[in-house]
């Protein structure tokens, strides 16, 4: 078991023939991934890795039955691909792209309230399940199969996180990330029912950011819903008010969002928190 | 990106919201010829990205061109909370009744546009928010539906608006969304949206405006994009933005090159963690992205050696699909084109970690050391600056 994707995902590529598309899909196929196809509107009918692309999603959900799909299209187009993915009822959307307008995405967010999909992102790393499948962009040597369910808001350091427990030798059932984003499909909370109700994950690793409440809403999750143990990281304990540190949702505004708040929100609610990523595998032995 | 009162008032003005007719001065003269042309009492107004011009002596009346031009001889070049002013606003006087406050913004946990409006306006608003927060009436805007005439009429009636002023009330408020919306805004504020009283009549008029548009939507607002003011801005992060990094300028001495912005804070705050006790800590936040050549590390490691302050460089690169032995080439091509006598800690970890590693030894740096962990790569590059404090 593991959440949101497994060996039987069927995953369809939205921006295959894009330089970042192809080159991820020739990393993922590596690592198991079944890749059904792609999307590039205007190259329907031609082979890509020995895939199939096609002009829409509409069209290739229809020839590959594909369940999932991941977004490589670059900003000014990217709320437009999930709108099509949306309405073409895939199931598992994740949108890689960085830098998505936050009027685009508030749109965007509220269309997909009314659907039946979901999207994890966008400004995110993907997700994988080890040994199974990944979507997106995670590096596959960094993870293991294990019963640590991770979850987080940043790329580089998840991948540092889950680094480090591999390298400890404790393995992971799902790792995803949820995006940089001011708003985003997935949050801390979605994700963490499904680790909660997922039989084979038996510990949580949160990381958190500055920015938003998510952390906050997160720790009042794990204190009233979670029965299983959960650490958590924060980064950004030094970063200046007001100033957006490279992901668009980590800024504190007006004294909130704070990494000092996110903190105590976890302590108090019995979460124990790493003072730095390598210290995550002793909290959790 | 902010834009300043001025760019914010022309911009209200060009979707219908009534707005002093000012001109902008970068010289004295130049202020007594505008206040000459708007004739009467004018205010002159620095223009800076901070908040509290009042207060600092940044905003003057003047009731003819001469004063114009001595308040502008003492607002130019003032200081203020270290903006430095190179231009004022020189603005036709107003009778002012009463003050309002109007913004939009949006709301990050409701996902939603969030229209805010008091009575209480003139002050800061976070002021207000503190001391009277039932003096803001706040309602959401649905994206999808925008700002409907009912809500408008809701907030006229919470806040008491004479009712002779609710039409125009209402037109503005429209003009504001459509402001905001075609704008790509993160923040249109009013404040104050006055009640004047001009030619024997009432009317609402914006006395002052701000305006941030969202970065990401830059691409698709390039009229808004031509107006950025760089004078504002530390010389590096303009560098930055045009080498496509992230950077913020912080005051410690340990330049960090990292490549993630998670991964960047947590280098920030290692460092931090170990510097506090001596007054150590990170230089800068920089983030090179993913798969990052050696063009965008020659970028980055010039906009570190820029800083006075930086004693010593924190190199931190996770290798994801980017190999390790790649970036530690690359590195190397930069610090070939890129000279620098500043000691260098160099932490590569993930994928082919030690043939990266072994080329960065190999290469025989001179003052630099490896890291394998972020803990000891920030400890270490906390030591050396300690040692060069000595």
């Amino acid at each position: 078991m593991a959440i949101l994707i497994d060996k039987d995902t069927r995953l369809l590529v939205q921006g295959i023939t894009g330089k970042q598309g192809m080159f991820h899909t020739q990393q993922m196929i590596e690592y198991g991934t079944n890749v059904v196809g792609g999307v590039t509107p205007g190259k329907g009918g031609e082979w890509v890795l020995g895939k199939p692309v096609f002009d829409t999603v509409a069209r290739a959900k229809e020839a590959t039955d594909a369940n999932c799909s991941v977004i490589y299209v670059p900003p000014p187009f990217a709320a437009d691909a999930i709108l099509e993915a949306i309405d073409a009822g895939i199931e598992l959307i994740v949108c890689i792209t960085e830098g998505i307008p936050i009027a685009d995405m508030m749109v965007v967010r509220k269309y997909l309230d009314q659907s039946n999909s979901r999207l994890l992102g966008p400004n995110c790393p993907g997700l994988l399940t080890p040994g199974q499948s990944k979507v997106g962009i995670m590096p596959g040597f960094i993870a293991t199969p294990g019963n640590v369910g991770v979850v987080s808001r940043s790329g580089t350091l998840t991948y540092e996180a889950v680094f480090a427990l591999t390298e400890r030798g404790i393995g992971q059932t799902t790792c995803v990330g949820i995006g940089g984003d001011p708003i985003n499909g997935t949050s801390f909370i979605d994700v963490l029912e499904m680790f909660e109700a997922d039989p084979l994950t038996e510990k949580v690793v949160l990381i958190g950011e500055i920015g938003g409440d998510g952390e906050e809403r997160a720790a009042e999750y794990i204190q009233k819903h979670m029965t299983k143990p959960v650490v958590a990281f924060i980064a950004g304990q030094r970063a200046p008010e007001g100033r957006t540190m490279g992901h668009a949702g980590a800024l504190i505004e007006g004294g909130s969002g704070t990494a000092a708040g996110k903190i105590a929100a976890f302590e108090k609610a019995g979460v124990r928190v790493a003072e730095y990523p390598e210290q995550i595998p002793d909290l959790l032995s | 990106m902010d834009l300043h009162e001025y760019q914010a008032k022309r911009r209200f003005h060009k979707f219908g919201i009534p707005v002093p007719l000012g001109k902008v001065a970068y010289t004295p003269d130049e202020a007594a010829t505008i206040a000459q042309e708007l004739g009467g009492l004018v205010v002159v107004k620095a223009q800076v990205f901070t908040g509290g011009r009042g207060k600092a002596g940044g905003v003057k009346l003047a009731k003819n061109p001469d004063e114009a031009r001595t308040h502008a001889e003492a607002i130019l070049g003032m200081d203020i909370k270290g903006h430095k002013v190179h231009k004022v606003l020189i603005d036709p006087g107003a009778n002012i009744k009463k003050e309002l406050y109007l913004s939009i913004t949006n709301d990050r946990a409701a996902r939603r546009p969030l229209l805010m409006c008091s009575a209480e306006g003139g002050m800061d608003i976070e002021e207000v928010n503190r001391t009277m927060p039932e003096k803001i009436v706040r309602i959401h805007i649905d994206p999808l539906l925008g700002l409907r005439g009912y809500q408008i009429v809701e907030v006229a009636s919470q806040i008491d608006l004479p009712r002779h002023l609710w039409r125009q009330f209402n037109k503005i408020c429209r003009a504001l969304y459509e402001c905001f919306t075609q704008s790509d805004a993160t923040l249109c504020e009013i404040n104050p949206l006055a009640i004047v009283e001009e030619n024997g009549e009432e009317i609402l008029k914006a006395l002052d405006g701000k305006m941030s548009i969202d970065d990401n939507a830059l691409f698709r607002q390039k009229e808004l994009a031509d107006e950025r003011d760089t004078s504002a801005e530390p010389p590096e992060e303009i560098q930055a933005r045009e080498a496509d990094l992230s950077y913020v300028k912080l005051d410690g001495q340990i330049g960090c090159m990292v490549n993630g912005a998670g991964l960047a804070m947590a280098t920030m705050d290692m460092t931090g963690h170990f510097g506090e006790a001596y007054g150590i800590g990170p230089a800068n936040f920089l983030d090179i992205g993913g798969g990052a050549g050696p063009e965008k590390v020659a970028a980055a490691l010039r906009i570190i050696l820029a800083d006075p302050n930086v004693k010593a460089i924190l190199i931190n690169i996770f290798g994801g699909i980017t190999r390790c032995d790649d970036v530690a080439r690359g590195l190397l091509t930069a610090l070939d084109e890129v000279k620098t006598d500043l000691p260098l800690v160099i932490r590569l970890v993930g994928t082919n970690q030690e043939e990266g590693l072994k080329i960065i030894e190999e290469a025989n740096l001179p003052n630099t050391q490896g890291a394998r962990t972020l803990y000891e790569a920030a400890q270490k590059a906390v030591e050396i600056v300690r040692e060069g404090m000595n």
